[in-house]
């Protein structure tokens, strides 16, 4: 690990201004994903601004009937809370579909949203990574993608963003409240949070440098049945090969977000209007335009069962 | 816990107008013109199984390492040293976590809970007793993590903490096998003695009910 130095801010907007005034700052929360790459050197910052004082671990009720997560909300914390479990339970169920318990402990809210893909790739310092070292190519593309992206990637990068929770959030019309330098606050629906690779898989969400995120905020609940269902190599504490979020409607209109194939939480809204037609015609327009490799063309039927699974279970009452 | 928390950062926070933690640079051979990264060093009170202590440490000691290679309570295990392995597991301020991901000056003020805090040789822990009875491990590398981790288990279960096979959301979960395996699925154990493991947890939370 490299030397850096830490300190722990004292207000939100103070944070902001330290990270855009001082080179090689990151901030740090949970650190769970972070400290795991400073072991690595993939992340190198000179200087960690640490949040824990900052109060942004509180659940509060909005004034239009929505939840307000705090950006240093653990992840068990956010799974547990009463609300949530009643009125956002794709939220819960995917939460607790991640990580292991220890690591949701620690890890938080706004870290969640920024944790970075599992490409064995970007992982080995060894191979080329355009994420890792942009310009240096792409090792994926061509080597081994059985977990990787199958739409929306690009030639310079197929990797995927990892998270659970982000798919929940993302059919909950999520909105990420940030703060910059000056003490401007921002709202950033969930659907313009992260980035499509492009030519700059390096860049992964619209932050701003030095830009804190200071919570999450859910709209009133919109019940129907919701069910995150994942599919991974080992029944517990594994990355999703394909999983799926979704809130289903009694008339069978609804809401999904697919996770383990795109750069973000794939949400397509002529697929969200094609729920009432089945799985097929909703994983079709889900994923028009994919480009699987080889190694991951198995994920473009993997899609259309998984939802076709969650459907089935929504017809049957088996949600939350 | 409050007032020693108020404690530690005064002490942390004191060293200099900039409030970063950096207080000192041991000397260096490193040439002027090209110096190498220098380690920065910062203050730590913490309190490890009762006993508060105040410690200088490098800012990129993991609490892991502070623990073994600093206080010698070297009951925790370093297993795959990147959260994937729970051998690492302690319990600070009541939550497991993995300490090879967390930093020391991160847990300044905490309260830590280690394998030697739960209980020794004479007074083991109800956990502890049941890992014994039951032949919970083979090799033990993994076992002080398993404990541990296993302890925080049975309290967010009687927390109402919901897990991946909770059926119902809404209610409290049930302590059941399927319950337990699932919400101990990341503490690895590579000699497979997962089947007396299960054994001893669901003994150990049958005592507790």
């Amino acid at each position: 690990m490299k030397p850096f130095t830490y300190q722990r801010a004292t207000s939100a907007p103070d944070a902001a201004a330290v990270a855009a005034r001082t080179p090689g700052a990151r901030f740090i929360a949970g650190g769970t994903n972070l400290l795991d790459l400073m072991k690595l050197e993939i992340e190198a910052p000179a200087h960690l601004i640490d949040l824990q004082d900052l109060r942004l671990d509180r659940i509060q009720r909005t004034d239009d009937g929505g939840l307000r997560i705090g950006a240093t909300v653990t992840n068990s914390a956010l799974a547990a809370d009463p609300t949530v479990r009643r009125d956002y339970g794709v939220l819960a169920r995917a939460i607790v579909a991640g990580a292991s318990g220890q690591l949701r402990n620690k890890a938080t809210t706004a870290g969640n949203l920024l944790q970075r893909t599992r490409c064995p790739y970007f992982y080995d310092t060894n191979m080329p990574c355009n994420k890792r070292l942009p310009g240096s190519g792409c090792a994926a593309i061509g080597g081994f993608s059985r977990q990787l992206g199958i739409i929306g990637t690009s030639d310079a990068c197929i990797a995927t963003y990892p998270g659970d929770m982000g798919q929940a959030l993302r059919v909950l019309d999520a909105v990420v409240e940030t703060v910059n330098a000056l003490g401007d606050v921002r709202s950033i629906p969930i659907a313009d949070f992260h980035r499509l690779w492009g030519d700059t898989p390096h860049i992964e969400t619209n932050l701003q440098a030095g830009e804190l995120i200071t919570a999450v905020t859910l709209p009133k609940p919109i019940g129907g049945t919701h069910i995150y269902r994942k599919v991974r190599d080992r029944a517990s504490y594994a990355f999703a090969l394909v999983s799926v979020a979704a809130v289903i409607q009694p008339d069978g209109t609804g809401r999904l977000s697919v996770g383990g194939i795109a750069p973000k939480p794939w949400r397509v809204a002529a697929a969200d209007d094609a729920l009432p037609g089945g799985a097929r015609a909703a994983a079709a327009l889900l994923l028009a335009g994919s480009r699987p490799t080889e190694d991951n063309k198995f994920k473009v039927t993997l899609v259309e069962r998984t939802l076709a699974g969650v459907l089935a279970d929504a017809q049957a009452g088996k949600g939350s | 816990m409050h007032d020693d928390f108020a404690v530690s950062r005064r002490v942390v926070l004191a060293s200099g107008a900039a409030s970063a933690v950096a207080v000192g640079v041991p000397g260096s051979t490193a040439d002027a013109a090209n110096p190498a990264p220098q380690p920065m060093v910062a203050q730590v009170a913490i309190t490890v199984n009762g006993t508060k202590h105040s410690i200088d440490v490098d800012t990129r000691t993991t609490l892991l390492d502070l623990l073994r290679e600093r206080l010698q309570l070297t009951g925790t295990k370093k297993g795959c040293d990147h959260g994937q392995c729970g051998a690492c597991t302690v319990i600070v301020d009541g939550q497991r976590i993995n300490s090879c991901l967390s930093l020391a000056v991160m847990h300044a003020g905490n309260d830590v809970t280690t394998i030697e805090g739960l209980g020794m040789p004479g007074q083991l822990h109800p956990m502890q007793a049941a890992f014994v009875k039951h032949d919970g491990y083979q090799c033990g590398y993994c076992t002080p993590g398993q404990i541990c981790s296993a302890v925080a288990v049975l309290n967010e279960m009687k927390a109402g903490a919901p897990s991946h096979v909770t059926a119902d959301l809404t209610r409290k979960p049930r302590v059941t096998p399927e319950e337990l395996r699932e919400r101990m699925s990341g503490n690895i154990c590579r000699c497979g003695a997962y089947a007396n493991i299960a054994a001893a947890i669901a003994d150990a939370a049958g005592q507790r009910a």
